[in-house]
């Protein structure tokens, strides 16, 4: 049930970020979505991509240091408190949270988190007992 | 023991060698003299002539050979050869100025050959290898000596040249290639290429490689064997003396051994000129036993080196020289401090186990020197955290500063952006107005 983020390294300059997001465009390979982390010196572009092994591949070619992560993405209810109740299920498993991002992707009330845990499985496990709707690859 | 007929002199009694050392010694030094203005000048300056010569050690008396020699006397200032007998010219980049040019005739070449020949066979390579010469063809002697001498030894050549590395993997892979001759960061960089292209350089027949024309390290050895599954051999030479085939490492890896019946090495300090005790490190200065075209009398190489004289495992009599540490003319100077390269690479190093593309820029602030280490980003150290990265920025700077003595400032950048070079490496831009 996790799914795979790509992570570039990109030098914090102007230009630096669209470069890899052409090629993927010239490839139809779609970005679902995105977050950059940004220092002074340097950013990591983390994406889902549509067809991330198509996509590692042709960034690698390119010359791209890419990472490959396992991420878990979680349906959130878009409304207030939505995100405070889903943390809360977390709380117990004290698993840690690395870093998260958040999209809203056609599902009217709904919303899309993507989480770095520490330990996914142990965190797809409360999430699941909780009632929360973990989502596979396919779905995004 | 079974080695090539042109391996023979390899491997001859050390008497014998001194005595043909200075048979040969005499013989430069009264060509020198008698065909070349600027020797002759010198030579009369010190009182000095052919006969002056009573054991190699008397070399020591002789005025020094520099690179400037060879600049103002250009182009063709130090033949001592007419341009009849020339069959061949070669001249370095100058990275200064006007390049240096060097001379061989029909004999020169044939000395080249066969010490090409010794060096290629001392790595193990014979006839039925498939070797494949990444080494620029053209001016730069690289090129041609290693094709010439591969030939010789009746190995298959495929003169391919630098460049086109992705055209250099493809033949690697396709035409069954058994050594490769270029510089070391330039395989550095075939090897990651092919991975990034899903070749597996390990995985080809390819089993050694000879490498030059730059200062490389063993952590370098260790993974470029580890990461192609090849030997990698060190080889050493200079357009000034010959051109490659000066020095080769044998089967042992320890230490090249020195052709010393076409050239004698000394070891000088390399600021006062004297000699070094034996064993001592200082700078490599080189004459040669045979050329004809242009005899080099103590050359200075800038090549910081020491004589090892103990026997090698190999069995070659011929003695070695410790890999080049570093260059006497590598050196800058930041904010008064002396800084080589191999430090900042032994830094690198620490952090990371091997050694990332790098390079290093000089700068001048407000008058002040500044120096930025730029370093490539690697799949082995690149994560989808900051924190991660920027704790190897800090890494490296703390190695940096404890090495240096000095506080640098480190950038990661993206790989690839660091220029790769067909031919050496060049690690230290400098943007300083002098």
């Amino acid at each position: 049930m996790k799914i795979h983020q790509l992570s570039l390294f990109l030098e914090n300059s102007p230009g630096k970020a669209v470069e890899p997001c052409r090629l993927l465009a010239r490839a139809g390979v779609n970005i679902r979505t995105l977050t950059l982390a940004d220092t002074q010196q340097f950013g990591i572009l983390r994406m889902i991509v549509s067809d991330w092994e198509k996509g590692r591949k042709l960034l690698q070619e390119a010359g791209y240091v890419v990472n490959e992560t396992e991420v878990v993405a979680v349906e959130v209810d878009d409304r207030p408190g939505g995100l405070a109740s889903l943390l809360e299920t977390l709380e117990p498993s004290g698993v840690n949270i690395e870093y998260m991002y958040a999209f809203t992707f056609g599902r009217e009330d709904r919303a899309i988190m993507i989480f770095r845990f520490d330990r996914p499985d142990v965190a797809i496990e409360h999430l699941r007992a909780a009632g929360v709707n973990v989502l596979p690859d396919v779905e995004l | 023991m079974s080695f090539l007929e042109a391996s023979a002199p390899d491997y001859l009694p050390l008497a014998q060698m001194r005595q043909l050392q200075l048979a040969r010694l005499r013989a430069v030094a009264a060509r020198a003299y008698q065909n070349v203005h600027l020797y002759r000048t010198r030579m009369d300056e010190h009182g000095l002539g052919p006969e002056s010569l009573c054991d190699p050690s008397d070399l020591g008396r002789f005025p020094f050979t520099t690179k400037a020699d060879l600049r103002d006397t250009y182009p063709f200032g130090l033949f001592a050869s007419p341009m009849s007998e020339v069959v061949r010219l070669h001249a370095s980049s100058g990275t200064t100025g006007k390049p240096i040019v060097v001379a061989y005739t029909r004999e020169d070449l044939e000395v080249w050959t066969n010490v090409m020949v010794r060096a290629l066979a001392a790595c193990g390579l014979t006839r039925g290898d498939v070797v494949q010469n990444a080494y620029g063809y053209g001016l730069f002697t690289g090129g041609l000596g290693a094709h010439y001498g591969a030939e010789a030894l009746g190995a298959t050549v495929i003169p391919i040249s630098g460049g086109n590395t992705d055209r250099q993997i493809m033949v690697l892979r396709d035409f069954r290639v058994t050594a490769i001759c270029c510089t070391p960061s330039y395989f550095i960089h075939l090897v990651e290429r092919a991975a990034e292209l899903g070749v597996s350089i390990r995985d080809l027949p390819l089993r050694a490689g000879i490498f030059g024309a730059e200062p490389w390290t063993d952590s370098m050895r260790r993974h470029i064997q580890a990461e192609g599954g090849i030997q990698a051999f060190d080889i050493y030479g200079l357009s000034e003396i010959v051109g490659p085939g000066v020095a080769i490492e044998c089967s042992c890896q320890d230490g090249l051994h020195i052709f010393e019946d076409h050239f004698y090495p000394e070891i000088v300090d390399p600021e006062s000129g004297e000699p070094v005790p034996d064993g001592a490190e200082g700078e490599l200065v080189l004459t040669t036993l045979s050329k004809q075209a242009m005899p080099m009398i103590r050359y200075r190489t800038r090549d910081i080196t020491r004589l090892i004289a103990s026997p090698c495992g190999c069995g070659r009599t011929l003695r070695r020289m410790a890999r080049i540490s570093r260059r006497s003319d590598d050196m800058f100077i930041i904010r008064g401090v002396n800084v080589f390269p191999s430090q900042i690479e032994a830094a690198l190093l620490e952090v990371e186990g091997t050694l990332p593309h790098y390079q290093i820029i000089l700068t001048r602030q407000k008058g002040l020197d500044a120096m930025e280490v730029q370093v490539e980003v690697t799949p082995e150290f690149f994560s989808d955290k900051v924190g991660a990265l920027e704790g190897l920025h800090a890494r490296l700077a703390d190695a940096l500063d404890h090495i240096l003595g000095l506080r640098v400032s480190v950038r990661l950048v993206e790989p690839h952006t660091i220029q790769r070079s067909e031919g050496k490496a060049k690690r230290v831009i400098d943007r300083r107005e002098s």
